[in-house]
């Protein structure tokens, strides 16, 4: 392995202090890329470590409601996948969390690998997360990321057997992305008493750094996790907020306080 | 892989021995879902090939099929639709006359049974114009099963007789209001629903769409509509027929149709898709004749969507034949040459369905009127010599009232 990419950096700093990642998700182009953006600038302004950038899909079969309709408002405005490539651009990388695409495969066989991917890494992402490639179907995928700087993080859901996780772990890179709840995204109020035994049995698989998302929207669950997994993701519950500007209750800069409170308060627990 | 190859008309190969261990129909198939299913999916294929290689299974299947379903289905000769084409004679393969009015029951027995094989006690499934979610209500009537269907809500209010049927069987019909509120998101929620109880609930997806093993196991249920007919075909004709046609939405009666047939390469296969209102992206569902190849559902084969991925909205006069994507074994197909796809608009189906009730005194689906339609125009064009087998893949009753608003008639 030559040089560390931005994810493993990311959490080897993190490592050597103790602390635990906080990766915030959210939509692209809901309402607009402006938005977008100037969410992410927020987020890492607020000591977020990284930022799962969604790729709006028509058929998200692992999202719940929340991500779903932000991601139909954002197709209904027109939204396209090279916008997001245009936007993602602009953003000061010194100033900004290494950011990591969440896009079906749907997209990306349909624009085509490897100009997916090489308009990925020239837009400045760092890593591909494709929910329904599964392990089984990744192996070429993981050759190609390579020759883009890319990582490609794989999934690992409460249902995965041993037999399946070593198949994942096979071409897995940045991070294990650890699902909590069999089940879609979206907030749940307590997490599953298993989800412990879980990250306990993958730490014995792998170096790889567990990060466990679909369900986790607190710090309460944040203390919960603590000392038993590498990092969190949040999305639904930030995504949310989104909705306010489209039922014009809120204002933009509310929202983006809002979401940025958050953060800043999720990114706290994380790194105590 | 060592099964035999057959040369089809335009020299391109299809072999019956698909798909392989991972669901590869050529290149199209396979399973791209979120990781949370893939293990149940493991566990499902296992099953399967379990099911199928125990005499036991196949014995109660086949008895059901006999004393519940009405099988096997007629093969009929449509003289007066004969006559009319001045060309080859047609048959008609008579899935209309199923319990439940459809094929789609023949693959609900089947998955039924699995399912109370595996253990399970919860089955859910998707409907679009009702035919799948009634069959599954059936089913799960039958064996005592939990039913919850997901029907999209604008399909809910075009089909309430289905809806009121399926909760009188005691399933439970969840409205599905995300996106196009039509099959394609019935089948989203659906998944999402499989998601959160996999390790309980069965998934009886209607059509060979879905990530494997589900476009082959579904083809295996069907598949009882092809063997029939050859057998029928040999008795009643002495060999087998020139053309079969049916019609293609995700393609499921044409599957079943089509395969015992597919390495024999004198048997040409014509696969009928919704040309709608024309070839406008938006104004049909002809997946094969106008699409792409894309990933949709689980598996690869051919999809409508734009170049960016998403799927597009559809359109078609039959809700059953309403679907942007189309099984992989048809994409295999038509790759390899074996199966011709054609297009049929909502006009001429609309036409077929008159000249049908009018000449044989039948009310076919407006799914089946599509297959009909082509049949007509491939007879004609044929001499008195020929046989054509139509898949009448269910009847009409459903559909009277929308077929009344399209002529401008009262009921």
């Amino acid at each position: 392995m030559s040089e560390l990419t931005p994810i493993a950096n990311k959490f080897q700093e993190l490592k050597k202090q103790n602390q635990m990642a906080f990766m915030p998700f959210i939509t692209c182009g809901d309402p607009d890329m402006e938005m977008t953006l100037s969410l992410i600038r927020e987020l890492s302004s607020k000591g977020v470590d990284l930022i799962e950038v969604g790729f709006p899909y028509s058929d998200p079969i692992a999202d719940g409601p929340v991500i779903q309709a932000s991601y139909t408002r954002s197709l209904n405005k027109g939204l396209h996948v090279q916008d997001i490539f245009d936007g993602v651009a602009t953003l000061d990388r010194k100033l900004t969390a290494p950011l990591v695409a969440m896009v079906a495969f749907s997209i990306i066989y349909r624009i085509g690998v490897e100009k997916f991917l090489e308009n990925a890494s020239d837009s400045g992402f760092c890593g591909l997360i494709i929910p329904d490639l599964p392990g089984d179907e990744a192996e070429e995928m993981a050759e190609k990321v390579k020759e883009y700087h890319l990582d490609l993080v794989q999934l690992v859901a409460p249902t995965t057997p041993v037999h399946r996780v070593k198949k994942i772990l096979k071409s897995a890179t940045g991070f294990l992305y650890c699902i909590a709840v069999a089940g879609t995204t979206g907030a749940r109020s307590e997490l599953p008493e298993e989800l412990n035994q879980q990250l306990e049995d993958l730490k014995k698989l792998t170096d790889l750094p567990l990060a466990i998302g679909f369900g986790i929207s607190k710090p309460e669950h944040v203390e919960k996790l603590r000392g038993k997994g590498d990092g969190i993701i949040v999305g639904s519950a930030i995504v949310k907020h989104l909705e306010n500007i489209s039922a014009d209750s809120e204002s933009r800069t509310q929202v983006i306080q809002k979401i940025g409170l958050m953060a800043e308060e999720l990114a706290q627990a994380c790194h105590q | 892989m060592n099964s035999q190859k057959t040369q089809t008309s335009s020299g391109g190969p299809a072999i019956k021995n698909v798909p392989d261990s991972q669901g590869r129909f050529g290149d199209f198939g396979r399973r791209f879902v979120p990781e949370t299913l893939m293990y149940a999916l493991e566990e499902l294929t296992t099953e399967y090939e379990k099911a199928i290689a125990d005499p036991e299974f196949q014995a109660t299947l086949s008895g059901l099929l006999k004393t519940y379903v009405g099988r096997e289905s007629p093969l009929y000769f449509a003289e007066r639709l004969t006559e009319h084409c001045e060309g080859a004679q047609i048959y008609f393969k008579r899935e209309d006359l199923n319990h439940t009015g459809a094929h789609k029951i023949n693959n609900t027995i089947g998955q039924a049974l699995l399912t109370l094989r595996m253990g399970k006690k919860r089955v859910i499934a998707e409907t679009g114009a009702g035919q799948h979610g009634v069959a599954t209500a059936t089913a799960c009537a039958r064996f005592g099963l939990e039913c919850v269907v997901y029907m999209g809500e604008e399909d809910i209010r075009r089909q309430k007789l289905n809806v009121f049927n399926m909760k009188t069987m005691g399933a439970e019909v969840r409205p599905v209001t995300t996106g196009s509120r039509t099959l394609r998101d019935a089948i989203n929620d659906a998944f999402r629903d499989w998601m959160s109880s996999v390790e309980t609930t069965h998934y009886i997806v209607g059509s060979v769409v879905g990530p494997h093993p589900f476009p082959m196991m579904v083809r295996d249920f069907q598949s009882v509509i092809g063997e029939e007919t050859r057998r029928q075909c040999m008795d009643t004709i002495n060999r087998l027929p020139d053309e079969i046609i049916a019609c293609v939405g995700g393609g499921s009666n044409s599957a079943g149709m089509f395969y015992p047939f597919v390495e024999d390469a004198d048997v040409k296969l014509t696969g009928v898709e919704a040309g709608g209102r024309g070839p406008d992206p938006g104004d049909h569902a002809s997946t094969i004749t106008y699409g792409n190849k894309g990933i949709l559902h689980g598996s690869h084969s051919f999809v409508l969507q734009d170049e960016d991925g998403q799927t597009m909205d559809v359109h078609s006069i039959s809700a059953g034949l309403d679907y942007p994507g189309v099984g992989p074994e048809h994409a295999y197909w038509n790759e390899s040459g074996r199966v011709e796809y054609v297009s049929i608009t909502d006009e001429e189906a609309l036409n077929a369905f008159q000249t049908m009730a009018t000449l044989e005194g039948i009310l076919p689906a407006i799914e089946s009127s599509h297959a009909i339609a082509q049949a007509l125009k491939a007879a004609s064009k044929r001499n008195s010599d020929d046989v054509i087998v139509v898949c009448l893949s269910g009847r009409g009753d459903k559909d009277v009232n929308e077929v009344a608003r399209l002529l401008g008639k009262d009921i």
